[in-house]
């Protein structure tokens, strides 16, 4: 007989901001068919409206460390965290599109829908527990971001990014989901902290002489490839430049923050709660071990995130350095970003055993709370910078697009010198120099890194962050030592505009200098973490 | 192992291949060849063929297309509700009634702006 | 009973030759099939897996693959609509004519 869950088992207020958000959006599709086409600012401010809600019934789920909807959905810190990200992000994201949109004249009501279903396909992305909830807001992510990336229809280059976008995502969801499959035959689950337990095995170290393993493995490996797509790591980067510079400039500005935010929340569950203890070579140290001996090994998938870390560390950079339209070199600095944080990814690999008594061991991944940590308070701080370096390359940028080379900010700070102080505070942020909240995600991945004993990897990150100041400062330079050669007035230098670049400015501030702010939110994602597993 | 649990199928797909084969080469093979230029050109109700007979076919087509693979593929979902119908129960129709109202919102959409009008 | 080897030796097949497709196709709708090639492969593991683990205590493989399937025809349209557009701006589409920005 079918077990039938009532109403209250399925725990749905806990998963009530995704909900809420992802209901709203389906009336506002129909909301805004009835709403003029010369008052679409109505549909833009009733979007701001539901994220605000949304974010408001984010704060009692944000602590609440329950599961919903079977087990399939859980609201802890991290999810808590990832929400307040992602719509932080959002608003901005609407604040910088009201009046692009207007004067690129392509003013979608849509434009506003697809936005929030993309925000609640990361908000479940984030609060995802289970490997098809993993998938489903992988898509649900992603499908509105072909569309967006495209949106700009009479412009060749923005439909060639949507195209190109589109084709890649969908072999990269492909990849996913064959991973996932793999995982789900080796285990004979999707849940991801079933997944966990089943690896773990029952006396507490993992058999490696079985095909389970082989399955394990390459599907860790699929879905490593899959999720690197989303964030943009090197080696699967190559769509970034051209869709971030084909796509129209907010919605580059969004997919710079939100699909990675997405793309990093899904590989940490996936990593964090699934697979960190995914040991193939125990080494010959666990057969001499005594009792009560402590060593760490590395996990399967550890050494494959490391390269991948050190390569999109070492190209975003490098590339970035030669790029002459700011556009495009926030693209490769986008890409650099990821090689940050997939550090921080790769420094939960590192599994501590301990042998307890004979044929009884006990595996944990020691720094995976740190590691956590690191990688959302840095997404955090990307995300409020890059949106305002974003809105102030917008506001240079013209209504055909042109606008946004480098030149193009000489003697910004004799016109506008306040948007020019605050783009120089940006960049500073994206050097990672103290005060600013750049530097404090910067602090934590490389201390998370050096815990676990990366310290290769930590060196890598440290010279590439000083390369990238190269980059940065040449905004600066352009802006406060050089004189423009052409004075017109920027056009995109809007009221909107203005808000959304000082909300970023204030986040990257505040966060800089109170750091334990973002610390304290996610205090306690660690120890819901270890009582979700056990 | 156990192949021979598909001797039927194997057999089957043999004898139906090898009829179809003989049915379509029989009159290849007896009938009489007479050919000729008007005979051998496509047939257009007796007049000479102009242009080549694939022709692009208007953008309307496409968008019914899509349209129909979209509400087409998302009734899978009510397959295994229908199976299990009576065990879900109201639980069932509340969530299926969701999903309904989900697709309903997609009609709407659809129907305001007149992606349903052929002309 | 055919062994599960045999169902993840012909979903593997079927997932290199979409991924081969998806690299090699010039067409982009041929791309899009070749997509939905792989993915129906994941269709055939997840089904596979299914049966050969305890099929009554969990359906997760089925439910998955019901998943798989509404998505990809999500992704199709969306992928229609985009192909769509640019051949109406372009009159082609084959991908190595989509050459605005490098690749």
């Amino acid at each position: 007989m079918i077990d039938v869950p009532s109403f209250a088992e399925l725990n749905l207020e806990v998963a009530l901001p995704g909900i809420f958000l992802a209901l709203f959006t389906t009336v506002l599709l129909i909301v805004d068919l009835f709403i003029p086409k010369d008052r679409k600012i109505t549909t833009a401010h009733l979007t701001i409206g539901a994220l605000v809600v949304a974010f408001v019934l984010n704060l009692p789920a944000f602590n609440a460390g329950e599961t919903a909807m079977n087990e399939m959905f859980i609201a802890d810190a991290f999810a808590g965290f990832v929400n307040m990200i992602v719509i932080t992000g959002a608003i901005i994201t609407v604040l910088l599109s009201v009046d692009y949109m207007k004067r690129s004249g392509i003013e979608h009501g849509e434009f506003y829908s697809l936005l929030l279903f993309s925000v609640s396909g990361i908000m479940f992305m984030g609060s995802a527990n289970d490997l098809i909830v993993v998938f489903i807001a992988l898509e649900l992510l992603s499908i509105p971001l072909y569309v967006m990336a495209a949106l700009r229809h009479d412009d060749v280059k923005s439909e060639e990014s949507g195209i190109k976008y589109f084709i890649l995502g969908a072999f990269a969801s492909a990849f996913f989901v064959y991973g996932a499959a793999l995982i789900y035959g080796a285990t004979g689950t999707t849940n991801l902290p079933e997944i966990f337990r089943a690896i773990a095995g029952a006396d507490g170290i993992v058999a490696t002489e079985n095909s389970a393993m082989i399955y394990l493995v390459i599907g860790a490996a699929m879905v490593i490839v899959a999720l690197g797509f989303k964030v943009a790591a090197v080696p699967f980067h190559m769509w970034t430049p051209d869709v971030y510079e084909g796509a129209p400039t907010p919605v580059t500005a969004f997919m710079s923050v939100g699909a990675k935010a997405g793309g990093f929340a899904g590989l940490l569950r996936v990593m964090i709660i699934g697979l960190p203890l995914l040991v193939v070579n125990f080494g010959d140290a666990v057969e001499t071990m005594a009792i009560g001996e402590t060593i760490t090994v590395p996990s399967a998938w550890q050494t494959a995130l490391w390269l991948i870390a050190a390569a999109t560390m070492i190209f975003g950079n490098f590339i970035a350095i030669s790029q002459t339209n700011v556009k495009r070199m926030l693209a490769y600095s986008s890409i650099a970003h990821a090689g940050y944080i997939l550090m921080a990814v790769a420094a939960v690999g590192t599994v501590q055993i301990t042998k307890v008594a004979e044929n009884d061991y006990t595996m944990v991944a020691v720094y995976a709370e740190s590691a956590l940590n690191g990688a959302l308070v840095y997404l955090l701080a990307y995300t409020f910078t890059n949106l305002g370096a974003f809105a102030v390359v917008m506001s240079l940028e013209n209504n055909d697009g042109s606008g946004t080379m480098l030149d193009d900010f000489n003697g910004l700070s004799k016109r506008h010198p306040l948007t020019a102080a605050m783009m120089a505070f940006f960049m500073l942020s994206l050097i990672g120099v103290p005060t600013t909240a750049g530097f404090i995600g910067k602090f934590l991945i490389f201390d998370a890194a050096i815990q676990a004993g990366l310290i290769p990897l930590t060196i890598i990150g440290v010279l590439t962050s000083a390369v990238s100041a190269y980059y940065y400062v040449r905004i600066i330079v352009n802006m406060y030592l050089k004189d423009a050669a052409v004075t017109d007035e920027a056009v995109g230098l809007t009221p909107y505009v203005n808000y959304a670049t000082i909300v970023a400015f204030a986040g990257t501030l505040i966060f800089g200098l109170f750091p334990m702010l973002a610390l304290d939110l996610l205090a306690s994602s660690g120890a819901q973490i270890a009582t979700l597993l056990f | 192992m156990a192949l021979e649990q598909f001797a039927p199928v194997g057999m089957l797909l043999l004898l139906s291949t090898g009829l179809v084969l003989i049915i379509l080469n029989i009159s290849a093979v007896f009938g009489p060849k007479n050919p000729t230029t008007r005979k051998t050109a496509p047939y257009e109700s007796g007049m000479k063929p102009i242009g080549p007979a694939v022709r692009r076919l208007p953008v309307k087509f496409y968008l019914i297309g899509v349209l129909f693979i979209l509400f087409d593929i998302e009734v899978i979902f009510f397959l295994p509700w229908a199976v299990v119908f009576r065990g879900l129960g109201f639980y069932g129709l509340i969530v299926m009634g969701l999903f309904v109202f989900i697709l309903t919102v997609g009609l709407i959409y659809e129907w305001k702006k007149g992606a349903l009008e052929w002309e | 009973m055919v062994p599960l080897w045999m169902f993840l030796t012909v979903a593997a097949a079927l997932f290199v030759i979409g991924a081969y497709g998806v690299l090699a196709r010039r067409n982009a709708v041929a791309v899009l099939m070749s997509v939905e090639l792989m993915l129906n492969a994941v269709n055939i593991n997840l089904v596979a897996f299914w049966r050969f683990s305890d099929p009554v205590a969990s359906v997760s493989g089925q439910a998955f693959a019901a998943f798989i399937f509404v998505v990809a025809a999500a992704e199709a349209a969306v992928g229609l609509a985009i192909i769509i557009s640019v051949y109406r701006s372009r009159y082609s589409v084959v991908v190595d004519d989509v050459d605005m920005l490098k690749w």
